[in-house]
This record gives C-alpha cells, sequence and structure tokens, in this order.
C-alpha cells in the first residue's frame, strides 16, 4: 500500500489488482455474515494467486472453505446455499476448470429462478482468472467469457484495473443473480489508484477510459491497456481514439456503444479470447443493426487466432493480442497507411 | 409401531400414487405437454423418508420428482396446474415435471439432469451447518445417478465437510432403458457408501416401515452433527422411463414387472393395517376416497386455469437490481 501525489494534490491510494480483489472480499465479509469464500485452496493457503490471503484467519473455516477438487460440487455448494438463503463466493481457480462444472453454471445456477417461476434469487458469484501470457498452455490459459455470454440467467464481468476490481466485485456478490466474476492473471499485480472504502460500480455499465472523436475501440480486461497503448500511438498519428472498457460482458452496455459509433463512425472491438464467435462478432452485429448508417467502415475485430492457446513464449506472443495488433487494425479500419 | 405414524405413511402413499396415476391419465390423453416421469412403485421411499422430516429440513430431487413434492406435502392444486403448464402452478408454467419446486417446503426442485441435484442439496445441508441450525437436507437420487460424476462429487463433499444430509438411492433396477447390472458391477449400490466415509444401509424400498427406521436413524444422526449417511432403496418402477405403459417394453420382462407389482408398497402396508387393526377396510377406503377427490379438484382447478399470458415469456430471468 503507498500513498502518492496526485495533480491535484490528494493522495491517491494505490493497490495491485489481486489486493482489491482481497480487500474487497474481506470488508465485504466484515459487513455481511452471509457471505462465505469457497473452493480449491482458497483457505489455509489463501488461493493459487494469494486472492484471498488471510481470511481464513480472520473468518474461520466456515467463512473460508478448503474444498475437494471438485467443481460441479463446488459450484452446487453455492448454488444450494444460494438456494438457502446465504450469499456464496466460489472460486474455480482457472478459466478453463468452469468447463468442469458446466452444467452446475449453465443447467442449474442460470435457470433455476426462470424454472421455479421467479420464487427464488441465486445471490452467487463464481470467481475465476482467465487469460494467457503466463506459458500456463491450452488448458490454464482460456478466455471463455463468450460461453456464459450465451447463457440467459448468467451475468459476466471482466475487471481491467484494481479500482474496477473493488467497485464489480462488491456489486457482483450483492446482486442477486448468478455472476461469474474473471479475473485476468496477468493483471493481477498490476498497482493503480483503488479508493479504500468499499464501493460499487452498477452492473451493465461500460466507461469511456478515453475519449476521443475518431474511431470507438471496444475492448475489457487486459486488452483496455493494450488498447490505450495503441490509442496513445495514433494520437500521436493525429487520430482521436475513443476507448470503451465494458467492464460487465453480460449484461451489455448497448448504449455506450452505439452512442459513441454513432459520434466516431467507425469502431474496432478487440479481445483476448479467440476472435471467432467471440463477443466482438456480437457487438459488430449490433453496431451494424443499430448504427448501420453511421459507419465509415466495416467493423474491425481484434482477437485471438483459431488455436488453442500455445505453451512456449515465442508462439504465445504471436498469439496474444496486443498494441501493435490493435494499432495495425485501428489503421486499417480508419484507411490509414 | 405408533398407529399415527403408520396412518401418515398410509397417506402419504395413497397421496403419491393417485397423484401419479391421474396425471399418466391426463398424459395418455394429450391433456398435459412434454413428458412425464412417473414415481409409481416407489411411494414407499420418498414417503418413509419425507414423514421423518420437518418443514425446515431440505429436499434434493430427480427427474422422478412428484412423489418427493407430494410426500413433503405439497400441494395438489398448484402441482396439477405446473404439470398441465398453467399460470397458477407452482413455477407459473415455466418448469413443468422435471423443475417443480416448492421453497416454502424447502423442496428444491425436480432436475432434468441425473445427478445434478446432489451437489444442490450438499450445498443447503452447507447452509445448515453454515447458520447452526438442525436442520438436515435429504437428496433422492437414482441408481443410474450414482454413475455420474456430480454424485460422488457431492458425496465426497458431503462427507469430507461432514455436513448434516441423508443420501437416498432409490434403486429400481433401470437407468432410464438400460438394466442397472449393464452399468454397474456392484449388486449393491450401498457399497459405494463405504468408498464416502458414511454408513450405509439397504432396505427393502417396498416396505414403507423399513425406510422409516433407516430414515429416523440417518435423519437423527445428520441432525445430532454426525454427518452424512447413505441409505439404498431397493424399488422398481412400475411404468416406463416416462409414460405410462407398464408392460410389452423391450428392455424388461413383464414377468419381472408382475413380481414386483406383488409386494406393492400400499398393499403391504394396508395388509398391516388390517391385521393390526390400525385401520378397517372402511378406513383404508376412506382414505382413498379422501386423496381422489382432492387429486379430481386438482384436476378441474389446473383445467380451469388459465395459460401464462405471451408478456410472461422474459420475466424472472433475471433477479432485478432492488436497492
Amino acid at each position: 500500500m503507498t500513498a502518492t501525489e496526485t495533480t491535484d494534490g490528494v493522495d491517491v491510494r494505490e493497490l495491485s489488482y489481486v489486493a482489491a480483489f482481497t480487500e474487497t472480499m474481506r470488508q465485504i465479509m466484515q459487513a455481511d455474515p452471509d457471505v462465505f469464500v469457497a473452493g480449491e485452496d482458497v483457505g489455509a493457503s489463501g488461493g493459487v494467486f494469494g486472492s484471498f490471503t488471510g481470511l481464513q484467519e480472520e473468518f474461520g473455516e466456515m467463512r473460508s472453505v478448503d474444498t475437494p477438487i471438485s467443481e460441479q460440487a463446488i459450484v452446487g455448494l453455492g448454488i444450494g446455499a444460494a438456494v438457502s438463503g446465504l450469499r456464496p463466493v466460489v472460486d474455480l481457480m482457472f478459466m478453463d476448470f468452469v468447463l468442469v462444472a458446466m452444467d452446475q453454471i449453465v443447467n442449474q445456477a442460470a435457470k433455476l429462478k426462470y424454472m421455479f417461476g421467479g420464487n427464488t434469487s441465486l445471490p452467487l458469484t463464481i470467481t475465476t482468472n482467465a487469460g494467457a501470457g503466463l506459458s500456463a498452455a491450452a488448458q490454464h490459459s482460456q478466455s471463455l467469457e463468450a460461453l456464459l455470454c450465451h447463457v440467459p440467467g448468467l451475468k459476466v464481468v471482466m475487471p481491467s484495473n484494481a479500482h474496477d476490481v473493488k467497485g464489480l466485485l462488491a456489486a457482483s456478490i450483492r446482486d442477486d443473480n448468478p455472476v461469474v466474476f474473471v479475473k485476468h492473471k496477468r493483471l493481477l499485480g498490476q498497482r493503480s489508484p483503488c479508493p479504500e472504502e468499499l464501493f460499487e460500480i452498477p452492473l451493465g455499465v461500460a466507461n469511456v477510459v478515453r475519449p476521443g472523436s475518431d474511431l470507438t475501440v471496444v475492448t475489457y480486461g487486459r486488452m483496455v491497456g493494450e488498447s490505450l497503448k495503441a490509442a496513445g500511438q495514433l494520437g500521436d498519428d493525429g487520430l482521436e481514439v475513443e476507448v470503451i472498457d465494458l467492464r460487465t460482458l453480460q449484461p451489455l452496455d448497448h448504449e455506450t456503444i452505439i452512442d459513441s459509433v454513432k459520434r466516431t463512425n467507425q469502431c474496432v472491438v478487440v479481445h483476448e479470447a479467440v476472435r471467432f464467435g467471440g463477443l466482438g462478432a456480437e457487438i459488430a452485429s449490433q453496431i451494424q443493426e443499430h448504427a448501420f448508417d453511421y459507419l465509415d467502415a466495416p467493423v474491425g475485430r481484434v482477437g485471438a487466432p483459431f488455436s488453442p492457446v500455445p505453451f512456449t513464449p515465442t508462439l504465445e506472443k504471436a498469439y496474444v493480442p496486443d498494441a501493435a495488433r490493435i494499432a495495425e487494425q485501428i489503421r486499417s479500419t480508419a484507411g490509414m497507411r | 409401531m405408533n398407529p399415527d405414524v403408520l396412518r401418515d405413511l398410509h397417506h402419504r402413499m395413497v397421496r403419491i400414487r393417485r397423484f401419479e396415476q391421474a396425471a399418466g391419465s391426463l398424459f395418455e390423453n394429450s391433456e398435459m405437454p412434454g413428458f412425464i416421469h412417473l414415481y409409481v412403485g416407489e411411494e414407499a421411499v420418498a414417503a418413509g423418508v419425507c414423514a421423518v422430516l420437518r418443514v425446515d429440513d431440505q429436499v434434493g430431487s430427480t427427474h422422478r420428482g412428484h412423489g418427493h413434492l407430494v410426500a413433503k406435502g405439497g400441494d395438489f392444486r398448484r402441482m396439477m396446474a405446473e404439470l398441465m403448464g398453467k399460470a397458477t402452478g407452482y413455477n407459473h408454467g415455466k418448469g413443468g415435471s422435471m423443475h417443480i419446486c416448492d421453497l416454502d417446503l424447502n423442496m428444491l426442485g425436480a432436475n432434468g439432469i441425473v445427478g445434478a441435484g446432489v451437489p444442490i442439496a450438499v450445498g443447503a445441508a452447507f447452509a445448515n451447518k453454515y447458520r447452526g441450525n438442525d436442520a438436515v437436507s435429504v437428496v433422492f437420487f437414482g441408481d443410474g445417478a450414482t454413475n455420474i460424476g456430480a454424485f460422488h462429487e457431492a458425496a465426497n463433499m458431503a462427507a469430507a465437510l461432514s455436513l448434516p444430509a441423508v443420501f437416498v438411492c432409490e434403486n429400481n433396477e433401470y437407468g432410464e432403458f438400460t438394466p442397472r447390472h449393464k452399468t454397474m458391477a456392484i449388486d449393491d449400490v450401498v457399497d459405494r457408501a463405504a468408498g464416502y466415509g458414511m454408513p450405509g444401509v439397504a432396505v427393502d424400498g417396498m416396505d414403507v416401515i423399513a425406510v422409516y427406521e433407516a430414515a429416523t436413524q440417518a435423519v437423527a444422526r445428520a441432525r445430532a452433527g454426525f454427518g452424512p449417511s447413505f441409505i439404498e432403496a431397493k424399488t422398481y418402477r412400475y411404468y416406463n422411463h416416462h409414460g405410462v405403459q407398464t408392460l410389452g417394453v423391450k428392455y424388461r420382462d413383464d414377468a419381472e414387472v408382475e413380481r414386483w407389482r406383488e409386494r406393492d408398497p400400499i398393499v403391504l402396508l394396508e395388509e398391516r393395517l388390517l391385521a393390526t387393526g390400525v385401520l378397517d377396510r372402511a378406513g383404508v377406503d376412506t382414505v382413498h376416497d379422501h386423496v381422489q377427490q382432492a387429486v379430481d379438484d386438482a384436476i378441474r382447478f389446473a383445467k380451469d386455469s388459465p395459460f401464462p399470458e405471451p408478456d410472461r415469456l422474459l420475466e424472472d430471468v433475471y433477479t432485478e437490481v432492488a436497492r
């Protein structure tokens, strides 16, 4: 924890992305006795990325539960506890492991309220860690958010910085629906300003992180930082790029996207996930449905190529989109050479 | 045995039987959409277990779930209306047979995915322990469900965390249309309990008293904080996996069906009630008549009820934020 001086002379505390997560968990658990966390290694060890450090010491084994390596039963534990009136957080460690629990997430958690005719609510948060860049290879690196966004009943959140981790996690846990909260592994150590007191960022509201008048970049998660880098480079070339951080992918902030595109008339959608069938396809489609007459160029898309995530650093670098690739797509969409 | 308990067990079984037979007839006459998995033949299991439970005890269920809801005290009108897809049904027509539930009775819903109700019921058991109350979560599942991963994960977790849960296997000898001996290499499903470090017992699932006594012990154990246990109730599904056909199916012998029906759980109990003087023949008939009147009333109610309006389609996908 360090304090840094801002331009207006107010001390702003900086915190790492993962420390913001842990602090929020602790504050919410202090405030609400119905909140607990369960998952593999979340208790005594504090979690594989340290996300739950200190919670078992402070709250005990009933509120910080080390479970067997049983993803279906972990999510089921959360569903049963949520239906019984608690407010569980269950951790699935790697987003790739979400697939192991897909029946409980998609066939059970997402649909329970609807199937039951509205006679229950399901305040369940599923936390996990996505993303490539650590040579973790094909089963520990995926970004599978599009699968989850396709399922009515789920909400999907992917924060890009410590401040948003805090506000979005608080909103996710306090939401009465099943929310999948996806951290990016390569952002965990990244420090940024983050208030100490608990606050909420409403789910479904995007954030314009860089205003611009010439082209809109719609992105989320770790690609927000890469897109800002690309936007900075293009600014030097005289193209004012607006960058929208979606923050929440389901529900999608349709309005902010369309309003921006109507002003800039050009758009590039950027995500780390595989391009084919990714969220970018849905967003590009919504833009052509609602802002077709405003478009000066086809909506561009940046995403990973259609391959599993490779292990070795040279191949992985070629796989993961970065600022250079985003800048290249922006230039192409904007007709710059 | 306490005559009030015997009469209660009898009443619960007759309620299930009469409800299911009526539902089957409506289904056969195309007055019920979808498909239907009937509990007829297995009544002693739900009745024997649920007679031990309190309202605050949870019940996890299966695709063959009507019997569990009836035995937990489910309302015939709202049940029948739900099966017919009506707005007055338990789930306002959005769930149907395979998702019917009553959360006020802590019946956590039938479930269309085999084995998937088990982890959810274990989650309810966790909530009981978390709150420090003495409620117990009971989960019903078939012999076939013990072959799926979700069951194994949940049973192991319940034992590892010492949760107040009771696992009730309704071994009806068939997983859908395949006989059990082709899908597992053990004779008794209860053998699996030892692998989780859980006490287990196999009982005659056609003998409601045997089921009741086993459930009494298992529930008392869980309530006292000694963790989960396992009951295998050996029972039989009179009807086909779904629908109302009993005889003439390809995968089982008619003679086998007849053999099991000779040990019908309701007839067995009635013989005992008559022999011990707990009820006389007229008393037995009165129970059936009263239950049938309630079933007929529920059918009228369901038929007279409206279908939900199309504008309800997108309602209850999410809980709206109300803060």
